[in-house]
């Protein structure tokens, strides 16, 4: 399966400014893309958009040339990177993680979740706790793509540890496709079988390009071109 | 103290939701035989608070008359607040054309004066408890819409939300078991806060005759009945006014003591309050 975005572009209102202008990305079931940039330059609105959080302003996502589907279970799923906004306060644990089928049993206890959690309310569990449940929520053998976004961020080292060897034996076994958006380059060298970087929105340009109609294709660039796109969207951020 | 302020005051609401229940039982005369030769009898040790013009003991009234406004406000309550707050859910979280118009026509009954709206409405609907409610209910629940809808916008973009979709949760399923429970809070505090202001206002529209049509016992037009003889026989008017002024504080001051126990916010503050104080 491919999970593809063409020429994505999002801003919250009709005068905010681009978030993401002209973004495209292709990815492979069994492919482990990692998406690394500094803060503010849209990774995280960019997996909202993957996973149909959210609708770009322009440009559309296609899972093997389709649409995502509106109804029923979605094979894109996505893990917040605040846990306890990603879990209905008002049900306990048990039904939360049931909530796309049931688990199975092996992989709660793989994932460290102790039994007497399930009985329990969101608010009674750290955000490290509830991100073992987001995780065990989404890996049923239905998913085909995940987008990961910061999603070990608030875990000690060998939990993070624990749950990267998880997901990377899913994408193995399920043939499954993850998209990693993380601002640690270690952690994407590690686990990721490409690296991509999210380049800088360069406002004066972008706004140029819609007065002369032309949109230049601002696709990924690979990890090896980076050093220079990197500097120059900084200044450009600075400014 | 908190707590034990919310079992105290919500065993007073108890015992006056199961006296208006079981009112039948509790009268210790039949509240609509008449009895013309003890009529006016001011408050006796037979009659302790005295009989009405004719002759009817005021006490069997009074708890008779607590059944027919208390749970005709607790009825009004519960239909505006379900009707109101399904509204309310449906505009906020579908938004667009139907949340337009929907929230236009509440604008328009926010529009006027409510008690006068009401006036007018049970006028057309004829008398009868009933009547009443269904006037109340008209111009009550735009105010359950739009706090339903308000909390709605917050909730429906939470990642709890997406991730239900994301999983195969439907709509309705959404709506029910993720969006409902979740702006639950702030409606059934102003529900609550809502049973004696709607007590007072079905009590007031009987009292102007527009609401339970006599015989039938009702703190509102017993009031109304009695007044003419407000200086003569002060008992029949004030056995029914202390009535309502003893239960819509009590329920009042209940609902003040569920905001204060469902808002954990409020609750700090007054933690924090307390030393200096």
């Amino acid at each position: 399966m491919q999970l593809k975005a063409e020429h994505l572009d999002f801003r919250y209102g009709e005068k905010t400014p681009w978030i993401l202008k002209d973004v495209s990305l292709q990815t492979e079931s069994g492919e482990r893309v990692g998406i690394v940039g500094p803060s503010g330059y849209g990774k995280s609105t960019l997996s909202k958009l993957l996973a149909g959080y959210v609708r770009p302003s322009a440009g559309r996502v296609l899972l093997d040339g389709e649409p995502l589907p509106e109804k029923g279970y979605c094979p894109v799923q996505m893990i917040y990177q605040h846990p306890e906004l990603a879990v209905n306060p008002r049900w306990k644990l048990g039904k939360i993680v049931k909530e796309a089928g049931d688990p199975d049993p092996a992989l709660l206890e793989r994932m460290g979740i102790e039994p007497q959690w399930l009985s329990r309310w969101p608010s009674e569990l750290s955000g490290g706790e509830l991100q073992r449940f987001c995780i065990a929520r989404v890996l049923n053998p239905r998913i085909r793509f995940l987008i990961c976004d910061e999603i070990t961020t608030m875990l000690d080292v060998i939990t993070q540890a624990q749950i990267w060897e998880l997901l990377l034996e899913a994408s193995e076994k399920q043939k499954l496709g993850i998209v990693v958006i993380t601002h640690n380059m270690a952690l994407a060298e590690r686990v990721c079988t490409r690296i991509v970087e999210l380049p800088a929105i360069n406002h004066a340009e972008t706004k140029e390009n819609r007065q002369t109609d032309i949109t230049k294709s601002r696709s990924f660039i690979t990890k090896r071109n980076v050093s220079a796109t990197e500097g120059e969207g900084c200044a450009d951020r600075a400014v | 103290m908190g707590r034990k302020k919310l079992i105290f005051l919500g065993a007073l609401v108890a015992v006056l939701l199961a006296a208006a229940a079981f009112a039948e039982y509790l009268t210790p005369y039949d509240p609509y035989a008449q009895d013309l030769a003890n009529a006016l009898q001011p408050p006796c040790a037979a009659h302790p608070l005295g009989t009405d013009r004719y002759g009817r003991d005021m006490l069997s009234r009074v708890i008779m008359g607590g059944q027919t406004t208390i749970y005709s406000s607790l009825l009004l309550v519960v239909l505006i607040t379900v009707a109101g707050s399904a509204v309310g859910i449906v505009c906020g979280y579908f938004g667009g054309k139907l949340d337009a118009v929907l929230m236009r026509i509440s604008d328009v009954f926010l529009a006027f004066p409510g008690m006068v709206f009401a006036i007018a409405v049970a006028s057309v609907m004829q008398g009868g408890v009933m009547n009443a409610v269904a006037a109340l209910a008209c111009i009550s629940w735009p105010r359950y819409a739009r706090i339903a809808r308000s909390q709605v916008l917050t909730v429906k973009s939470m990642p709890y939300i997406h991730a239900a979709r994301l999983s195969g949760s439907g709509t309705a399923k959404i709506l029910c078991r993720h969006v409902a429970p979740n702006i639950a809070g702030p409606v059934i505090v102003t529900a609550v806060l809502d049973i004696g202001t709607m007590m007072m206002e079905i009590a007031g529209l009987s009292f102007l005759g527009l609401g339970a049509a006599p015989p039938t016992a009702e703190w509102g037009s017993m009031m109304s009945n009695g007044r003419s003889m407000l200086q003569t026989s002060p008992w029949v008017i004030l056995a029914p006014g202390a009535a309502i002024f003893l239960t819509v504080m009590i329920f009042n001051l209940f609902g003040d003591t569920v905001r204060d126990a469902l808002d954990p916010r409020q609750r700090k503050r007054r933690m924090e309050d307390g030393p200096v104080a």
